[in-house]
């Protein structure tokens, strides 16, 4: 177990050093970091100066060497774009796109799994037909869209929710939360729903298609055949079994959602870390892309990592194989 | 649908009765594939969708009413028209126009047009880049595999629609002002590059396996080369999959662009695109100006569902060991 | 037989309707099986054996039905009852054993856990005596450590010692039938003998009867007092196993037995069926094993033979009708 937990974390770290390289060779060759921070009337003499204060005369080696150590100690830099240090940039935009995605993951998770095994059991009924293709269309809407008819429903014709925004915040130490007030709870609906639509119905055909594959085998067909319940079958013993490749999934689709949130947070202007990143890509604001791309990778690495060792907890034959590995 | 999805058991059909060679035609006809494509009314009225879609995106130049390439053409006197059955709409322009007085339905045939043109492109080059690294992966193993498949975990790691972002931002970075007419192809290559990995690695545990198959070991004994090898023998029995794939990935590529449009790093706003039509329309929602979102959302809507069902058939019908 | 028979099966006939038609899986199926008697049921893969099995237990799977006939358990009728009614029949009254136990057993429990739930769902008793009952089967069936090996996963188990986790499992509520479909094909040779050895004592003591569904005629040879022999989804022969061995009246029947080493040596060379059996879909005209009959004749490929008495079995094959028997027009 311990070995199998050390592995598991060399090769995060592993993944985490080849991310932070692409990051550090964005950072560095594409576009050049003097031509960015200086203004057109800056001279050859102070250019070489600023170069040499900013270390870029040292070899690449070096260079990579001091990221490093500079994002271990969460330092990415001074955005190009708004001049200040990108760590305070993200700071402050953090916990809009954590509560964000967090509603959407448990919207998308709580709504999902019922409706995905109701699917799965019931196959022939109409309303696993209609879950099914609700579905279908939520996969085939781009997120955009969604957001779009949203906002022209509730916001525009009815007028009932807020279309852009956080809504009210409230600061609690370096923490912003929506949360504790109606209108930031408000704010939230929509972007959440937004957001978490897709995921949703990717969770519920992934649990569908697990459902329809664990009551398949052999030891379901040997539960029914001892005379248990339906409902013991179904839910006591297909469910464990289907939920267990469905948590790693739903781990991954964690990081997806951050990402995803770009277009969400673009749609409803929420001010998040997305809508920053998207606005650092269209200014070639390299600081601020290669930060975020460090941060959703780890974040991303990190969720794998607890998925994983959540995975060997769960699973009997993992844990064995876990130990022995 | 074939027998065996019915529950009887695999057992009953051990005993194939090798049917009489026929023509290809007639045998497509009589296979299982088409018979499930037929009795699905829902997958016949998506393929007539998607060909009836396809079909107007590449006849775009001769059927639509007016060209919205041609600025000098564009007349503000006509902006923000709403469609023609509706007060105040302008018969000229069946769905009205948008903004810059470009005819709404023009503009969604032309944007439909390079929606599907880079979408297509991009998954050809998905399949491409990944096929080859999986068939170069599974066949020859070792350190190869290892530093393919560690790429593809990295690569993981990051959605398809974030590493597109990142392809394009790096690009617009270094190509910045002097882009001129390549987002298009930057546009193919940043979703196309996001989106190999899945391929790669059905590819390569298929060769995986298909390398310990007897005839390859035999086509190894009497002296092919490996890459004959790899080409003639495993290569097709890898492409039925890729195919499944590859149609479900349309729709998810078709997405991707008009995203990416959307978000305002995809075409330039010159060049019609359903996503870039949607992002001007946006704008314009609260003004009352739906026709300029409805349209296009509901054109590109229609072509990912169309695509997605038949992707979804395929699927069902191919069975391929999928992930 | 005067008894009432554990198992009554009458005309059973199970169908599935496909694009090219209804077929007929199991078609005209009828046997006995006294309690405490074993009967096994042999056939090649797709001959209908183990959907017999199925639909007995009531767990055919839609769109597989079953389409005609009778079964009755000590009498009473079970195959018109819902769903909800079988239930409690299922595991309690009618215990089944499965081909693989490596995946019959939930990987995810351990095993104590899906013996009491079983015990729990058919008798009224509390988790400790279930616990202690699970013991006791555990110890009856074999299991070394009993006590411990309760709280195992089945996967610390080795395929042996699983099927016998199953065969407590199938037992716990002292079911009056046995269903065991190929017990033993997963397992090693070795093994094969202690299970099937273990089913025979278990259930000779018990006075369960059992139906031993199985290709392996050896296993059928050891273990059962009558054999039914199916062929396409009928009954081509059913007799007492001593007969049906050595001297067996249908031609399949005598194919599959020179299919196997002869344990006397005769010195008959092994002799094979030619061709296979035919799919569902194209089940030959008169009596489905004729083309690959060695004596078949004309009135076989036109008229299809039921079951006719001959010594103490009865075998569907026109060789064996009475002479004066005429056939019908």
């Amino acid at each position: 177990m311990l070995a199998f937990t050390i592995r598991r974390i060399f090769e995060a770290a592993i993944v985490m050093l080849t991310v932070a390289l692409m990051a550090f060779v964005l950072f560095r060759f594409v576009g050049d970091p003097v031509n960015q921070m200086v203004g057109q009337d800056t001279t050859l003499a102070e250019r070489e100066e600023l170069r040499e204060r900013l270390g870029l005369n040292d070899p690449v080696i070096v260079q990579f060497g001091r990221f490093i150590w500079n994002a271990a100690r969460y330092d990415f830099g001074i955005s190009y774009q708004v001049k200040r240090p990108v760590t305070s940039l993200i700071a402050e935009r953090f916990p809009a796109t954590f509560e964000l995605a967090v509603t959407a993951a448990l919207f998308a998770v709580l709504l999902g799994i019922p409706m995905g095994v109701y699917t799965g059991i019931h196959r022939d009924s109409w309303l696993s037909k209609l879950f099914l293709s609700v579905s279908l269309i939520g996969i085939s809407l781009p997120t955009f869209l969604i957001g779009i008819l949203l906002i022209y429903v509730f916001a525009v014709q009815l007028g009932v929710l807020p279309s852009f925004g956080r809504g009210e915040v409230i600061r609690i130490g370096g923490w912003t939360t929506g949360f504790l007030t109606a209108s930031g709870l408000k704010a939230l609906i929509l972007p959440a729903i937004t957001l978490g639509l897709f995921q949703m119905t990717l969770v519920t055909r992934l649990v569908r298609s697990q459902m329809l594959e664990v009551l398949r085998t052999d030891y379901i067909k040997f539960a029914r055949a001892r005379g248990l319940s339906d409902r013991a079958v179904n839910f006591g013993h297909a469910l464990k079994n289907t939920l267990i490749p469905v948590i790693t999934i739903i781990g991954l689709q964690l990081g997806a959602i951050i990402a995803f949130a770009i277009i969400t947070e673009t749609v409803f202007q929420w001010p998040g870390m997305g809508l920053m990143f998207i606005q650092a890509v269209q200014n070639a604001d390299i600081p601020v892309m290669s930060a975020y791309l460090m941060l959703v990778a780890f974040l991303f690495v990190l969720i794998n990592l607890i998925v994983d060792l959540l995975y060997v907890w769960i699973d009997p034959r993992v844990r064995i194989y876990g130990r022995e590995a | 649908m074939s027998t065996d999805d019915h529950g009887l058991p695999a057992a009953q059909s051990t005993n194939p009765i090798r049917p009489p060679a026929r023509s290809l035609a007639s045998r497509f006809f009589d296979s299982d594939l088409w018979y499930s494509f037929r009795s699905s009314r829902l997958v016949v009225l998506a393929g007539i969708v998607t060909l009836l879609m396809v079909g107007a995106a590449l006849l775009a130049p001769v059927i639509a009413p007016h060209d919205p390439y041609d600025l000098r053409a564009l007349n503000l006197m006509d902006s923000d028209l709403p469609p023609a059955w509706v007060k105040g709409g302008d018969p000229r322009f069946l769905l009205g126009t948008d903004d810059q007085g470009r005819d709404i339905l023009s503009t969604i045939l032309y944007g439909t047009r390079s929606s599907i043109a880079i979408s297509v492109l991009a998954v050809f080059l998905a399949i491409g880049i990944g096929v080859s690294l999986g068939l170069v992966a599974g066949y020859f193993g070792g350190i190869v595999d290892t530093i393919i498949m560690r790429i593809a975990d990295v690569k993981l790691t990051f959605p398809a629609i974030l590493v597109a972002l990142l392809i394009n931002g790096i690009a617009q970075t270094l190509f910045r002002g002097r882009l001129g007419g390549a987002e298009f192809w930057i546009l193919v290559l940043s979703i196309g590059l996001s989106f190999w990995v899945q391929y790669a690695r059905t590819v390569r545990g298929m060769t995986l396996v298909e390398k310990n198959k007897e005839y390859v070991q035999a086509a190894r004994l009497i002296g092919m080369s490996r890459t004959a090898i790899m080409f003639k023998h495993v290569l097709p029995n890898v492409l039925s999959p890729v195919l499944v794939i590859g149609t479900i990935n349309l729709a998810l590529a078709i997405i991707t662009e008009a995203t990416l449009s959307f978000l305002g790093v995809g075409l330039p706003p010159t060049e019609p695109s359903l996503g870039t039509m949607i992002q001007i329309g946006n704008k314009y929602l609260f003004s009352g100006s739906w026709w300029m979102v409805a349209f296009p959302g509901l054109t590109l809507a229609v072509l990912v569902l169309a695509v997605n069902l038949l992707g979804d058939w395929l699927r069902d019908a191919l069975n391929p060991k999928l992930r | 037989m005067t008894e009432t028979p554990a198992l009554s099966v009458r005309n059973l006939r199970v169908e599935f309707p496909t694009r090219r038609g209804t077929l007929a899986a199991v078609d005209d199926v009828s046997f006995d099986i006294a309690p405490g008697e074993v009967l096994g049921i042999v056939g090649e893969s797709g001959a209908g054996k183990s959907l017999t099995g199925t639909a007995i237990i009531g767990l055919l799977e839609p769109p597989g039905r079953v389409a005609g006939g009778e079964i009755r358990l000590n009498g009473q009728r079970i195959d018109n009852l819902s769903r909800e009614a079988m239930r409690p029949i299922r595991g309690k009254r009618i215990g089944m054993v499965f081909q693989d136990p490596l995946t019959s057993l939930n990987p995810l429990y351990r095993v104590g856990e899906q013996i009491i739930e079983t015990i729990r769902t058919h008798l009224p008793m509390t988790e400790r005596e279930a616990r202690a009952r699970a013991i006791e089967l555990l110890i009856e069936v074999g299991i070394q450590g009993a006590e411990r090996r309760i709280d195992s996963y089945p996967h610390e188990f080795s395929g042996g010692m699983r099927q016998r986790v199953v065969l407590a499992l199938a037992l716990c509520a002292e079911p009056e039938l046995i269903i065991a479909d190929e017990p033993t094909t997963a397992l090693d040779v070795s093994i094969q003998a202690q299970i099937i050895q273990l089913l025979k004592r278990l259930c000779r003591e018990r006075g369960t009867a059992v139906m031993l569904i199985t290709h392996d005629m050896g296993v059928i040879a050891e273990t059962a007092n009558r054999v039914a022999v199916m062929y396409a989804g009928r009954i081509a022969e059913i007799g007492p196993v001593r007969e049906v061995i050595q001297s067996a009246h249908h031609p399949y029947t005598r194919g599959l037995m020179g299919a196997i080493p002869s344990i006397e040596g005769t010195g008959d060379r092994l002799t094979q069926i030619p061709g296979s059996m035919p799919r569902l879909t194209a089940i030959p005209k008169g009596c489905a094993f004729n083309p690959r009959c060695p004596h078949a004749f004309d009135r076989c490929r036109v008229e299809r033979p039921d079951l006719m008495p001959v010594d103490h079995s009865l075998a569907a094959c026109w060789l064996v009708a009475p002479v004066s028997a005429e056939p019908p027009r």
